[in-house]
């Protein structure tokens, strides 16, 4: 197990890297930064010098060059546009970021549980038919066209909740209720597929001959084989979250990832792009490994392999 | 109700159907058995007989629907069991009747420890704490003979062999003691010096409690071992009751006379091969050798003739499917040669090797998983046309399949039907004429018959008999089942560890075994002939 771990961990360094190379030189083909920093116009001179300034004249292997250089310094560069080192701007939003996605996810994979395994306990029953008209329903809703919706019906015309901005309980409803819609509907799936086959396990019949209660029988013997693929799933959508919940960050107002990222691609802000995209990129590899850790302590012949 | 103070369980006109939208099937119609106190009944049948749909009833896991109980009473200690609440019911599973299944590895749950799963059942049914449970799991290991049971509790499913794990599951059937316990081909999956230790525990364990013991199970050797009583199923009706021997040596209906005539190693109709047509092997087998992590295969040595079936038996990890793959270079070995008409199958270079494979081909177990199910009849025998495009013409595999359908007891018309249209035995006719496709020299037959029906069983091994003589075929016949390498085999390679222990003619090895491991596993093949000269 640890071998596999050290494994896992290393190949998602090698992945980070590869990545990093992609980054820097993608940045760079959006254009040259001068053109948005400086008026319109801007003499000739002045442009040469914010060129020179921040280095983008020079060939652009020579830039990468010291890019890594500062790297190995763990230096991320520094924001043109707000003029303070680009890892403390990142650092800021992430946290943002996540904590909506580890609350939304929490709310998703609890109620998914729940649903899911009343869903498959009667499948084709009348619970599994309303679950999954609902449960397809909201793994396909458009998430924009949701939050406008309900910032009109909620903030607009009751007034129940902000329209924007980051606060006390009010101000997250909204954002958290639009990020737990997709992610929901699909766990439910999910969970009703994977609950289906292991209440029809052969250990739930033995279970059942030892004259087990139902409730254990779903919610202890059926459910913990029947978590692995939700698992999985689970993760990947953990990480569409961190990796910037854009739309209800831009919409709501939350100063997050997501919007940061978008921002500073807007603003050729190369130091920003690169660092929100690294931190973003451990995060995910960092939530890849934790389902690792879960599969192996959810399922005994992982961790025994 | 009779007044007979023994009886323990009481079934009466039991019917079960299943509603399917074809219609619905009727799977058990009206039977009727008891048990008494310190009894084993063995139910046989075969497959679709109804003999599980009877045991999940009693044990109440029917699933419903499908399933529908359409009639019947069920006595336990004078109490129909059919019409209590759920609660009540549920409070009788595994208390006063407990079940153990066949396939222990999926009737175990993988994620909870072995001694968790004992101990559940205290914690269902007495208000043990967590301690005096697991505490009793623990011994209950030890009574089922599992070694060090402290530490093999804390152990999952996956880290015990089949045979422990069979125990694991019987030790689960009796922690509180049970009156009944239904044992649902408890062996089928094990090896037979395993089988008959477990037999053996669970009769020692009978007597022990004088529990009642309904033994489930299609092997007629086995039920000759241990019943009292037999009850003879067939499409969820009982053709044939009585003592064991009874039914066993006068058995009156027609089906029981068909299954005991199927019962294999009876030893008759032998094909007698000419020794002297050919005196060079086909098939060299030298010195071969292969290790993984430990020694699969070990120096064996063993000639195939023209025309010949040799039959390589030996439990689990005995090193047979290692060789079987060794002959198809599959595998390669880690040291020692195969000579194919005297040469070397590992020297052969690409095209060589592509010939060769024309005349070697394979029959594998389970025909369930061995046909792909998106492919019909048709598509799996012409397949090995495809790949071998000089073998035949397009334009003749219609014609070709329909005869090797022929020849296997199918209908051409069959050709356009998909594998889950068939049977288990039908199946594995298609395996075999899939097999047949390329005019093969040698047929390997990877335990060909073991997950069939007795009565499909003989059929198959009749196939097998008829194929040889009309296309002069040779076999490698790998079985762990003794009988049926007895009614087939001309010779007998007994395996155990990589090694061969005893290699000689079938009557030879069969009636003077001399080696004291095959006289172990002849004397632990359950048979009916024990019974039979008693």
């Amino acid at each position: 197990m640890r071998k596999y771990l050290s494994k896992r961990i290393l190949s998602s360094l090698l992945a980070i890297t590869g990545l990093f190379v992609m980054v820097f030189f993608l940045a760079r083909l959006t254009g040259d930064p001068g053109h948005l920093y400086l008026p319109i116009d801007a003499p000739v001179e002045v442009r040469k010098e914010f060129s020179e300034k921040h280095g983008f004249n020079d060939p652009i292997y020579i830039q990468f060059g010291r890019f890594l250089e500062d790297l190995s310094e763990g230096d991320l560069g520094y924001s043109l546009r707000k003029e303070r080192p680009a890892i403390d701007i990142v650092l800021e939003a992430i946290p943002v970021t996540l904590s909506l996605a580890a609350v939304a996810m929490t709310i998703a994979l609890l109620g998914a549980i729940l649903i899911g395994s009343l869903a498959a306990y009667k499948p084709n029953g009348l619970f599994d038919r309303i679950s999954r008209v609902v449960s397809l329903t909201a793994a396909s809703a458009p998430d924009f066209w949701i939050a406008i919706t309900a910032i009109l019906v909620f903030s607009v015309s009751l007034g129940w909740l902000p329209t924007s901005g980051i606060g006390g309980l009010p101000y997250w409803i909204m954002p958290i209720g639009i990020l737990v819609i997709r992610p929901l509907g699909l766990l439910v799936q999910v969970v009703r597929g994977s609950m289906i086959t292991a209440l029809s396990s052969d250990f739930v019949k033995t279970a059942r001959a030892k004259g087990v209660k139902e409730k254990k029988v779903i919610f202890k013997h059926a459910l913990r084989n029947g978590l692995l693929p939700v698992i999985t799933v689970a993760g990947d959508q953990a990480a569409a979250i961190a990796n910037g919940a854009v739309i209800v960050e831009t919409i709501f107002g939350w100063p997050g990832i997501g919007k940061l990222m978008i921002d500073s691609i807007m603003q050729r802000d190369f130091a920003v792009v690169q660092a929100s995209i690294l931190i973003t990129a451990i995060v995910i590899l960092s939530i890849n490994i934790i389902i690792d850790i879960a599969y192996a302590i959810l399922d005994p012949r992982i961790r025994h392999k | 109700m009779s007044n007979n103070v023994n009886l323990l369980l009481k079934v009466s006109n039991l019917a079960v159907s299943f509603d399917t939208v074809e219609g619905s099937i009727n799977a058990v119609q009206g039977i009727d058995f008891e048990l008494n106190k310190g009894q084993t009944l063995a139910i046989i049948g075969e497959s679709g007989s109804g003999k599980s749909v009877t045991a999940s009833v009693i044990m109440g896991i029917l699933t419903c629907p499908p399933g529908r109980i359409k009639s019947g009473e069920i006595f336990l200690n004078k109490q129909d069991i059919l019409k209590l609440s759920e609660t009540d019911r549920r409070e009788l599973m595994g208390n006063k009747i407990a079940i153990i299944f066949q396939d222990t590895l999926s009737h175990l749950n993988p994620v909870f420890t072995v001694g968790a799963q004992i101990a559940e059942c205290f914690e269902v049914h007495k208000n043990y704490t967590k301690k005096e449970s697991w505490d009793k799991a623990v011994k209950l290991l030890d009574r089922v003979k599992i070694p060090s049971p402290h530490k093999r509790a804390k152990d999952y499913p996956h880290q015990f062999s089949g045979g422990q794990r069979q125990r694991v599951m019987i030790a689960m059937a009796l922690a509180l003691e049970p009156d009944i316990i239904i044992a649902d081909e408890p062996t089928t999956a094990l090896d037979v010096t395993i089988q008959a230790k477990i037999l053996e525990l669970l009769a020692e364990l009978r007597d022990e409690r004088n529990m009642g013991l309904i033994l489930i199970t299609h092997d007629l050797g086995i039920a000759a071992e241990v019943a009292d009583k037999v009850i003879v199923l067939k499409n969820g009706k009982i053709v044939e009751r009585g003592t064991l021997k009874d039914v066993f040596i006068k058995p009156k209906h027609k089906y029981t006379k068909e299954l005991m005539n199927s019962i294999p190693g009876k030893f008759d109709q032998k094909y007698k091969r000419n020794d002297n047509i050919e005196t060079k092997p086909i098939l060299e087998v030298k010195n071969i050798s292969k290790s993984y992590d430990t020694i699969a295969c070990d120096n064996v040595n063993f000639n195939l003739f023209r025309d010949e079936i040799i039959g390589i038996v030996g439990e689990s990890g005995s090193g047979k499917t290692t060789i079987s793959n060794l002959i198809l270079r599959l595998i390669e070995p880690s040291s020692g040669s195969i000579l194919y008409h005297g040469r070397n199958i590992f020297d052969f270079d690409k095209k060589e090797l592509f010939n060769f494979r024309r005349k070697v081909q394979i029959v594998f177990q389970d025909p369930y998983a061995s046909l792909n199910p998106t492919m019909n009849v048709f598509d799996i025998i012409s397949e090995p046309w495809i790949i071998h495009a000089d073998f035949l013409d397009k334009k003749l595999h219609q014609a070709r399949i329909s005869e090797l359908l022929y020849s296997v007891g199918l209908q051409p018309s069959d050709s356009k039907k998909y594998p889950h249209e068939f049977s288990g035995g039908q199946r594995q006719r298609i395996a075999i004429a899939r097999a047949l496709a390329l005019n093969p020299e040698i047929i390997i037959c990877d335990e060909a018959v073991s997950a069939l029906d007795v009565s499909i069983q003989a059929q198959i091994i009749k196939l097998l008999k008829d194929l040889r003589n009309k296309f002069s075929l040779s076999y490698i016949f790998i079985a762990h089942d003794l009988p049926v390498v007895r009614d087939l085999a001309d010779r007998v390679i007994v395996m155990k560890s990589g090694k061969i222990l005893e290699e000689g003619n079938v009557e030879e090895v069969f009636n003077n075994p001399g080696n004291p491991y095959t006289i172990d596993l002849l004397k632990s093949s359950p048979s009916v002939e024990k019974l039979l000269s008693n």
